[in-house]
């Protein structure tokens, strides 16, 4: 049994690819721009030009396409859930399709529903993509570095960065002690898996007080560990890798941000010329 | 009792991370017996003996607990880890409930016994590790000290009564005094409780000491399956595996080597006594 073998959002994976390659700062500023232009967007066309813009990048990356829809495998009830909610309870009013007691299927609503459905899959990989090219210590050290401008106006930066690289580096740590103590217990009869909701909240009590307690012990270690290398926050701290915004990276955010703008004039605007 | 068959097990397969950890594995083991199980880090031994109370299922392959495949339709998977109890390498990690013997029932009361029933059964089994439950029962598990809480974490696995017991590094990380402690009982549970024992461990002595018979693995392939003498008699073989000779019979091949002729298949201290005394008196230089 391996129960947390399905996690691909949040999951790195290492390979040598030109997009693996950029400075994280721009994975990052990229992501965060294509967010922004998903919720923007009002057309289909626009959704389109994204979803080509992410199997692009995905293909660069050298990323399985298996491996990328089964990131989507969690996601899929509450997307079943978000589409048929569209469908039935949309906007009142349009051309009926089909009928069903008092329910009207109108294909105005139909369309929204795919339309949000999308949007919602196009929201997952675009974050996915992000994690599975860069590394969290990349991620961390680009998310500092754009933060820094902030620290003035009392934004923490290092600090933040540091706190998340902490966090990132132990959520492998403790979902494999997590995995091991579920053994743990289950070599002693214990189920996690089975019955109602109340027995198996109770049955977690032995998965999670010795997970807890454990990653106390952990942090304490951890924390002597750092004061041993005489470690105090970010003041004159230098770095070990020092971001570089190359070529490349203009490259490929001016690419993005093409392909936003793009995503952003309506088709009417197409047809207009 | 136990068989594999052709046991292959690939871990995280359809990810970027896949890893074959087990390569066609067959073996059995029966009731009664002592097997040691030895194999450099990541050799595949944990993944190996968790296919024995159906925690991994197998990628192909069968496992079968008295010629029933446990992963079989109609098999009750609790009741095959009842019947086999296994204790993970650090196990104090489990400890959770608030008293000793809470803890150590936890168990029992999974298999439905009674309160009664299954604060008697901790009761036993703390008297097993040498935890009297008098003055150990009461306490909270964080209390104890390294060896005791190891001690209390077997008692945990042995209340289920199970008929075969394996232990993943059972001794690891206690201090000598502990160590043997801990060996002494699983020698005593094998005797007296007539428990079969699978021991994984790194420890050349505590197998040489223990095991009757031994599982080399290595790179998750069953390379040796044989009488302990004889797996121990293949110096240069272990050692191209990342293993070595329990301490005694490397002495006894180092005084054959200086010239005194020593039995070379020694795997005791008492063994090694002997033969060295053989050894001084056939030189003739007389008896200590």
């Amino acid at each position: 049994m391996e129960f947390f073998r399905g996690l691909v959002l949040g999951q790195y994976v290492p390979v040598d690819s030109a997009i693996h390659r950029l400075d994280p700062r721009t994975k990052i500023l990229a992501t965060l721009l294509l967010l922004t232009v998903m919720f923007a967007v009002r057309e289909f066309a626009g959704l389109a030009i994204l979803t080509v813009l992410l199997v692009a990048v995905a293909l660069a990356a050298r990323i399985a396409p298996a491996y990328l829809l089964r990131g989507l495998r969690p996601l899929f009830w509450l997307l079943v859930f978000a589409v048929v909610l569209q469908v039935f309870f949309g906007e009142p009013g349009g051309h009926p399709m089909f009928r069903w007691g008092p329910v009207v299927v109108t294909r105005e609503n139909l369309a929204q529903a795919a339309f949000y459905g999308w949007r919602l899959l196009l929201l997952v990989l675009s974050t996915t993509v992000m994690t599975l090219v860069t590394s969290p210590m990349e991620f961390t050290d680009g998310l500092e570095r754009l933060l820094r401008p902030f620290q003035r106006v009392g934004v923490p930066a290092h600090d933040l960065a540091m706190m998340m690289t902490i966090a990132l580096r132990f959520i492998p740590t403790l979902l494999e002690e997590a995995e091991k103590i579920m053994k743990a217990q289950m070599a002693r009869g214990a189920e996690f898996t089975r019955g109602s909701l109340p027995t198996r909240a109770r049955a977690l009590t032995p998965l999670l007080v010795p997970l807890f307690v454990g990653a106390f012990r952990r942090a304490d270690a951890l924390a002597v560990a750092m004061e041993a290398r005489c470690y105090r926050g970010g003041e004159h701290r230098t770095r070990m890798h020092v971001l570089r915004f190359g070529p490349q990276d203009l490259v490929a955010v001016t690419v993005v941000a093409a392909a936003a703008a793009f995503a952003l004039i309506p088709p009417a605007a197409w047809r207009g010329h | 009792m136990i068989r594999c068959e052709h046991l292959t097990y690939v871990y995280g397969r359809g990810t970027p991370f896949e890893a074959t950890a087990l390569t066609d594995v067959s073996l059995a083991i029966s009731t009664g017996e002592v097997v040691g199980i030895i194999g450099a880090t990541g050799s595949g031994k944990s993944t190996l003996v968790q296919h024995f109370n159906g925690l991994l299922r197998p990628t192909s392959g069968r496992v079968l607990l008295d010629d029933v495949d446990i992963h079989g339709p109609r098999v009750d998977r609790r009741r095959i880890r009842q019947q086999i109890g296994l204790l993970f390498q650090d196990p104090e990690q489990q400890l959770f409930e608030e008293t000793v013997v809470a803890d150590v029932a936890f168990g029992p009361r999974n298999l439905g016994l009674s309160d009664d029933d299954a604060r008697a059964r901790a009761r036993r089994a703390l008297e097993l590790v040498g935890l009297p439950p008098d003055r150990f029962g009461p306490r909270s598990p964080f209390e104890l000290s390294g060896g005791e809480m190891r001690r209390a974490a077997i008692a945990g696995v042995l209340a289920m009564e199970p008929r075969m017991l394996i232990l993943d590094e059972p001794a690891a990380g206690l201090d000598p005094q502990g160590r043997r402690d801990i060996l002494e009982h699983v020698r005593r549970l094998h005797r007296d409780g007539a428990l079969t024992i699978v021991l994984i461990t790194h420890s050349m002595d505590a197998v040489a000491q223990l095991c009757e018979r031994l599982l080399v693995l290595d790179q998750g392939r069953l390379v040796a399956d044989g009488p302990t003498r004889a797996v121990f008699a293949d110096l240069s073989r272990l050692t191209a595996l990342g293993l070595g000779l329990p301490q005694v019979t490397l002495l006894a091949r180092r005084l054959g080597e200086r010239g005194l002729p020593v039995r070379r298949d020694v795997l005791t201290i008492e063994e090694a006594r002997v033969a060295i005394l053989e050894a001084l008196a056939v030189r003739g230089r007389g008896v200590l």
